[in-house]
């Protein structure tokens, strides 16, 4: 065995400890801060897997949702529970079939791997039509030519969980701001920071969206990158969320996927639906990941800011 | 010819990780450790960035090595600096927490 | 790059990964909220140093996850002390100035 090998080997093993040790001990921690810190470790923990698995697009997407957005909502939600809310967590019939359902489902999904057939993939077919699809990045070919299909829906989907966390609001506050009015010390480290890394967290996902179309990253990656950096300058009070009754806002977040419906549509002239000529494949996927780009960011941020909360008037 | 330059500088970056590991575990109170920490990070992180640059093959992945490590600093500042804050406020007005 | 540069490399991660082991264990002890987010901030810049480290022994492509666990490094922080300040919505400067 070589020394590349062995050292492979010896990561691997450490790498998966490590996975475990702080999924395991998400789940059992109390108090809870201590559960949402292992949390967003494991978030560390498991970008670095994927990038073991060869599949750097989802290392950056995991890093991103990770680091950027799931530690901010934890953490938000965290600091809103009253110490009253705090309470031990019992073992009750739901538990024991929320168990059992778990249970359940990875049994399937175990019996299904196992049942899969020989791992022949779908690696060459994607290859051989690599030329065709307008896109350099295999992944980006699969998710906005070959299979566009479920990035679509996707996409509606995100919108479909935000009017779900939008319809908890309170009918006096609605059409407010969502989330706290953040205040900081004018010229202190928090304002300063607010200010400093924005611009460099949007060339960041910018040139994510852009990268996205020969090598890793894409639409989903850069946009979460984007989103964080807005909760950053919101965190910051350098800006306020803005009302849900904005329009600009409304049409930010139905932009994506509106151009993706119209470029479907557009696609049965050529053939059938969300079909991309060869020669103009690359002008539309382009097309179709900037303003997908545009509403995924904006959707995340609302997605954690939360439903409005206060009907102040606008200012 | 840069390659043991690369394997020393990679070697000196772990021994600050791990020192600063060892400073979180055994140093005694909250604001020792930050401080044990924040060396070890970007020191740590530093001379790792510092051999790899030696390897990177072209100008693209260096500029991205620079801007990494630049991000890391200006992230272990501002951590440092509003968590050792915060600690500080929580020290001094244990009560506050319980009556926002 | 030759064979036992890259051996050293990924074994040099693995050490890495050791060292966050060690932040781990912080967060699993506390007792301070603080101690357990600078541990886990220690985490993401450990991180950061395994991703390069794999990154020069395997493929510079996957350097971009460096940077963009980088970039979000201190979010978590800075979401952390916003939770510690009064009303969640504070800064732990403003409030300290104050007192």
């Amino acid at each position: 065995m070589t020394a590349v090998a062995l050292a492979d080997i010896a990561f691997d093993l450490i790498l998966c400890a490590l996975l475990l040790s702080a999924a395991l001990a998400a789940l059992s921690r109390q108090p809870l801060f201590g559960a949402v810190i292992f949390f967003i470790v494991y978030g560390v923990f498991a970008a670095i897997a994927w990038l073991r698995l060869g599949a750097t697009d989802v290392a950056l997407a995991e890093a991103a949702i990770g680091a950027g957005l799931t530690g901010v909502l934890l953490l938000g939600a965290m600091a809103r529970l009253d110490a009253a809310a705090h309470t031990e967590p019992g073992f009750g019939l739901a538990e024991a079939l929320t168990a059992i359902a778990a249970v359940g489902v990875t049994l399937g999904l175990g019996w299904a791997f196992l049942a899969l057939p020989e791992p022949g993939g779908l690696q060459q077919a994607v290859a051989a039509n690599l030329a065709q699809s307008g896109s350099e990045n295999p992944v980006t070919a699969v998710l906005l030519n070959f299979r566009a299909w479920d990035t679509l829906l996707e996409s509606i989907v995100l919108l479909a969980a935000l009017i779900g966390v939008w319809a908890l609001a309170d009918d006096a506050a609605w059409g407010g701001r969502p989330g706290l009015r953040h205040h900081t010390r004018p010229g202190g480290v928090l304002a300063s920071f607010g200010r400093v890394l924005p611009p460099m967290g949007l060339l960041v996902g910018v040139y994510l969206v852009w990268a996205g179309a020969s090598q890793p990253g894409g639409a989903f990656q850069g946009g979460t990158v984007l989103a964080a950096v807005w909760l950053l300058v919101a965190m910051a009070g350098v800006v306020r969320a803005p009302h849900v009754s904005a329009t600009w806002l409304r049409a930010a977040l139905v932009a994506g996927p509106v151009v993706f419906l119209a470029v479907g549509l557009a696609g049965v002239a050529a053939g059938a639906f969300l079909t991309l000529p060869p020669d103009h494949a690359k002008a539309l996927i382009v097309t179709i990941e900037v303003t997908l780009t545009l509403s995924i960011a904006i959707t995340l941020a609302a997605l954690v800011l939360g439903p409005p909360e206060n009907a102040e008037q606008a200012p | 010819m840069t390659e043991p330059l690369t394997a020393m500088l990679v070697g000196l970056g772990l021994v600050f990780f791990l020192a600063g590991t060892l400073g979180l575990i055994r140093l005694p109170d909250t604001f020792s450790r930050l401080h044990a920490l924040t060396k070890a990070d970007n020191l740590g992180l530093g001379f790792i960035v510092l051999g790899l640059a030696l390897q990177a093959d072209d100008w693209n992945v260096l500029g991205k090595l620079v801007l990494i490590w630049a991000f890391a600093l200006i992230a272990a500042g501002t951590s440092a600096q509003l968590v050792a804050r915060s600690a500080l406020r929580r020290k001094s007005t244990p009560s506050e927490r319980q009556a926002p | 790059m030759s064979g036992w540069l890259t051996a050293w490399l990924t074994f040099a991660a693995a050490i890495a990964l050791l060292a966050l082991a060690g932040a781990l264990w912080r967060v699993w002890h506390g007792p301070a909220p603080a101690d357990r987010m600078m541990a886990a901030q220690l985490v993401g810049t450990g991180g950061v140093a395994v991703v390069l480290l794999l990154a020069a022994a395997n493929d510079w492509g996957m350097v971009d996850v460096a940077l963009v666990l980088a970039l979000l490094a201190a979010f978590a922080a800075v979401a952390f002390v916003k939770a510690e300040s009064s009303g969640g919505r504070g800064d732990p400067e403003e409030e300290s100035a104050d007192d």
